[in-house]
């Protein structure tokens, strides 16, 4: 019989929102003795994700991910977070794979294990010492799930638990197209109204006519909730998203955005064109993608130069509600650096520049998701009926870095400006 | 001042805990000097309200915090980071003698955290609610695993830590209410320990044949801990409350079967006629029956039935005998057994024997006898249901005093779950 028992994993807390930070502990280990901490998860797709980090306890047989170094795996240095935003797809995937959680209401389950040894593979080949399952919850209890179809547009609409009224959100991602609803659950679970918005199939031929008016009839389903603040309603946007966002908050009439946060969006399309027709517009350019040594696509060559005439650009000096922009500067989708510099200028030169906040991120990439996501460099995506791989950009570490820093800096920017009693504000 | 709703933000972190994990109440936002109150509710599995309030005032940075500010008034007061839980009452207008037990250990319990405008003391429903959260509180961890066991004529629940194991093992036991109480042991599973709850008063095959189990029933039980696959079977412990702490020790020390690695018992005595059966041992009390009390509420004294402390050899169990290490918990305000009586009379045993170095005793002024998980409400008497034929139903009178009652919980889990991890896990210092 051994001197110890068995060791433990521990995860605390064991189930958390997933952008809440938790501590990982190994411990009853032989003292000084090398190993493996790992991550498991099978996504909705099936898909196996996991990253490891490489560990030697300390003197009491203990390791803490938060306090310790790792000096090998897919992540090195203290890392509290590591396991899960270094993940990857197991050897063998298929390629371009991006991990998207469809059904929010039931938790993200991830397998914690330490393995004896420094292990660079094959874990489920062999048996860990033990393992933890965590639970990451993209809703928080109470908050309730409401299937919006009405006036012809489709999203989903979620409510944070309370009396209210909450101010409220229209949520949008980018051209991928589909109902995507775990940054809207995430954000009510942070006290925001928010609808995630399906709007985009890049598959349907009527997308193309898809206009400014459907997005104004999806922010008044928002305003006109009984639970919503009607003057608390802002805008949060990704890529093409965002790029409905700007021009929302430029252009339209009917809607007055609160605020807007504009992730890896742009300004750079004709003026008097649907939002469909942004999106066709960009094959026009087609002959300005290029290709890397894997064939992934990118795409940033097609905005580029920015035009310096303004008829090719959405007249951003009208925006009249404080505006977020969270930008990486290795995006290799889009220039949306150059493009926010550009924005800068033109507002400086329309005298409302005081309204702008600007995040720039370094090797940071295009998809710049809720915080502790893994990173997507390059995933599938259908363009024009077809299967191809866009290059988003981004190095791991750093992209990781910029989801963190920018997560708490967009809910400080709409803290200030939805919940603050002084109303709102521009500047962080 | 009224304060409008938008701006007051109400968080509890953890939004999911486990039930003896703490949590942190906030809320930001607020006016400096704003009066408040925070009120807990929770409808349990019986359909019954359950609420806690407490009065505070925001500081100079319009911030409430329960975990460092004090209450200045309400089901309790001062600094009482979990006193939202364990100050929770039935709602006025209840049924008297409720207690609150979790029956379904697989869903949480809920409790709603809301604050409202001002120092309320009642009619929360029609008052100015200015923000909600909702609180789950789990018993099982997520990956614990429940398996019903019916091996061997068991009626029992095994609860599985998460991992591929073998993990050490304990036999759960509660008190002369019967069933099958869960709850402990999930949450002892939810901490590492492989634990098995057993129903031994009301158990199917009692109810078949109408015959109380004995000892092979228990010793069956710990056979199933021990050959069960992921479970070490060199690392099993017994954890008993009330009568379980009767079984507990009748077979650490005399069972040649069961071979503990520590025990814990909680709120017992060691007194009952050695060599005989349970059922011997149920008569016994029950032969004193006419020592019972009754104090001005005619709710039901026992802890006489148990006085004097026999100075017989054969009505005790002997603790000189005993070889693993004992952690004894016990209120000194236990109105329904003598437990520290009982307690200083087997550490007096224990000196005699030279085996004295294996006891722990833990033992709490104004506690009463049922000493639970902590965080959950006080009931210092409820209703009872004997398993005797035919069952009757008294108020029991279980003793303590809400305030050292809860604290006596949380310290006696933590120093349980201590005990419990270094017999169990060797030479481990801390627990998450």
């Amino acid at each position: 019989m051994s001197h110890t028992g068995p060791p433990v994993v521990s995860v605390h807390p064991s189930r958390a929102m997933v952008d809440e930070a938790f501590k990982v502990q190994v411990e009853n280990l032989p003292p000084g003795s090398p190993v493996t901490l790992h991550s498991l998860h099978q996504s909705e797709d099936k898909d196996y994700w996991e990253a490891f980090g490489h560990y030697v306890s300390d003197h009491r047989g203990t390791v803490s991910v938060a306090d310790d170094l790792s000096c090998g795996g897919t992540y090195t240095g203290k890392e509290a977070m590591g396991l899960l935003w270094s993940m990857r797809p197991v050897p063998g995937s298929r390629e371009g794979l991006r991990l998207r959680k469809l059904n929010v209401c039931i938790p993200q389950l991830v397998n914690i294990s330490v393995y004896s040894g420094h292990v660079g593979g094959g874990f489920r080949e062999q048996d860990p010492l033990a393992s933890a399952l965590t639970e990451r919850w993209y809703m928080a209890p109470g908050v309730r799930r409401i299937d919006i179809k009405e006036k012809g547009v489709r999203g989903t609409l979620f409510i944070p638990h309370g009396p209210g009224p909450f101010p409220g959100l229209l949520d949008m991602w980018g051209g991928g197209g589909g109902l995507l609803e775990y940054r809207a659950a995430l954000l009510a679970s942070h006290g925001y109204a928010s609808m995630a918005l399906e709007y985009f199939n890049p598959a349907e031929v009527n997308t193309a006519e898809l206009e400014l008016n459907y997005f104004e009839t999806a922010f008044n389903i928002v305003r006109d909730h009984p639970q919503v603040m009607s003057d608390r309603v802002g805008l949060f946007g990704l890529s093409l998203g965002s790029i409905v966002s700007i021009s929302l908050a430029a252009l339209s009439s009917v809607v007055k955005p609160c605020c807007c946060v504009c992730i890896s969006g742009n300004h750079t399309h004709a003026r008097g064109g649907t939002i469909g027709g942004v999106f066709n517009e960009f094959f026009k350019n087609l002959h300005k993608v290029r290709m890397d040594e894997n064939k992934y696509e990118i795409w940033r060559g097609m905005g580029l130069p920015i035009p310096d005439d303004i008829s090719q650009k959405v007249d951003v000096g009208k925006i009249s509600c404080p505006i977020l922009l969270v930008n990486g500067d290795d995006d290799q989708n889009w220039p949306t650096v150059e493009c926010a510099e550009d924005m800068a200028q033109m507002m400086r030169a329309a005298g409302n520049e005081h309204l702008l906040t600007r995040l720039e991120y370094p090797d940071a990439g295009h998809l710049i998701e809720p915080p502790y996501s893994p990173h997507f460099r390059a995933t599938k995506f259908i363009k024009d009926g077809q299967k191809v791989i866009l290059l988003w950009g981004g190095t791991t570490k750093p992209h990781s870095d910029a989801q963190e820093d920018s997560w708490k800096k967009i809910l400080a920017f709409l803290q200030q400006n939805m919940y603050s009693s002084s109303g709102p504000r521009a500047k962080l | 001042m009224s304060m409008k709703p938008l701006c007051v933000k109400l968080s509890v972190q953890p939004s999911r805990g486990l039930v003896d994990e703490k949590f942190t109440v906030l809320v930001q936002n607020l006016l400096p000097g704003f009066q408040l109150t925070v009120h807990a509710l929770h409808q349990c599995e019986d359909g019954h309200s359950w609420e806690a309030f407490a009065h505070y005032t925001a500081d100079a940075t319009g911030t409430v915090n329960v975990s460092q500010d004090p209450s200045l008034d309400g089901t309790y007061s001062g600094v009482e980071p979990m006193g939202l839980l364990w100050s929770l009452r039935p709602v006025p207008g209840s049924k008297s003698g409720l207690r609150m037990r979790k029956k379904n250990v697989q869903t949480p319990m809920v409790v709603t955290i809301s604050v409202y405008q001002g120092h309320q003391m009642e009619g929360f429903l029609d008052r100015v609610l200015l923000a909600s959260v909702v609180v789950e509180r789990w018993y099982m961890a997520p990956g614990v695993r429940r398996v019903p066991i019916t091996d061997g004529k068991l009626t029992a629940t095994l609860f599985l830590p998460s991992g591929p194991g073998p993990f050490p093992g304990l036999l759960d036991l509660w008190g002369n209410g019967g069933k099958l109480v869960e709850y402990r042991a999930a949450l002892l599973a939810s901490h590492g320990i492989a634990s098995m709850a057993l129903d031994y008063l009301t158990p199917q095959i009692t109810k078949e044949t109408g015959k109380i189990v004995d000892n092979d029933y228990f010793e069956t039980a710990y056979r199933v801990l021990e050959q069960h696959p992921q479970i070490l079977g060199s690392r099993i412990a017994m954890l008993g409350l009330s009568f379980g702490t009767s079984v507990t020790l009748r077979m650490a020390v005399y069972s040649q079967v069961v071979k503990l690695s520590c025990a814990v018992c909680i709120s017992g005595s060691h007194v009952q006629p050695i060599g005989g059966s349970v059922e011997e041992i149920l008569s016994y009390f029950k032969k004193n029956a006419d020592k019972t009390r009754f104090d001005e509420n005619k709710q039901v004294i026992c802890r006489d039935l148990l006085l004097p402390i026999p100075t017989d050899p054969s009505l005790k169990v002997d603790m000189g005998r005993l070889q693993c290490p004992l952690m004894l918990v016990v209120g000194e305000d236990d109105q329904n057994w003598p437990t520290y009586e009982c307690a200083m009379d087997m550490k007096e045993m224990m000196e005699r024997a030279g085996n004295s170095h294996l006891l722990t005793v833990l033992s709490y002024k104004n506690a009463g006898h049922l000493i639970e998980p902590p965080f959950m409400p006080f009931a210092r008497a409820s209703t009872f249901k004997t398993v005797t034929n035919p069952p009757t139903k008294v108020m029991v009178l279980w003793g303590g005093e809400l305030v050292a009652h809860s604290r006596a919980q949380e310290e006696a889990w933590r120093k349980t779950l201590v005990f419990l991890r270094e017999n169990l896990y060797g030479s481990m210092k801390h627990g998450a």
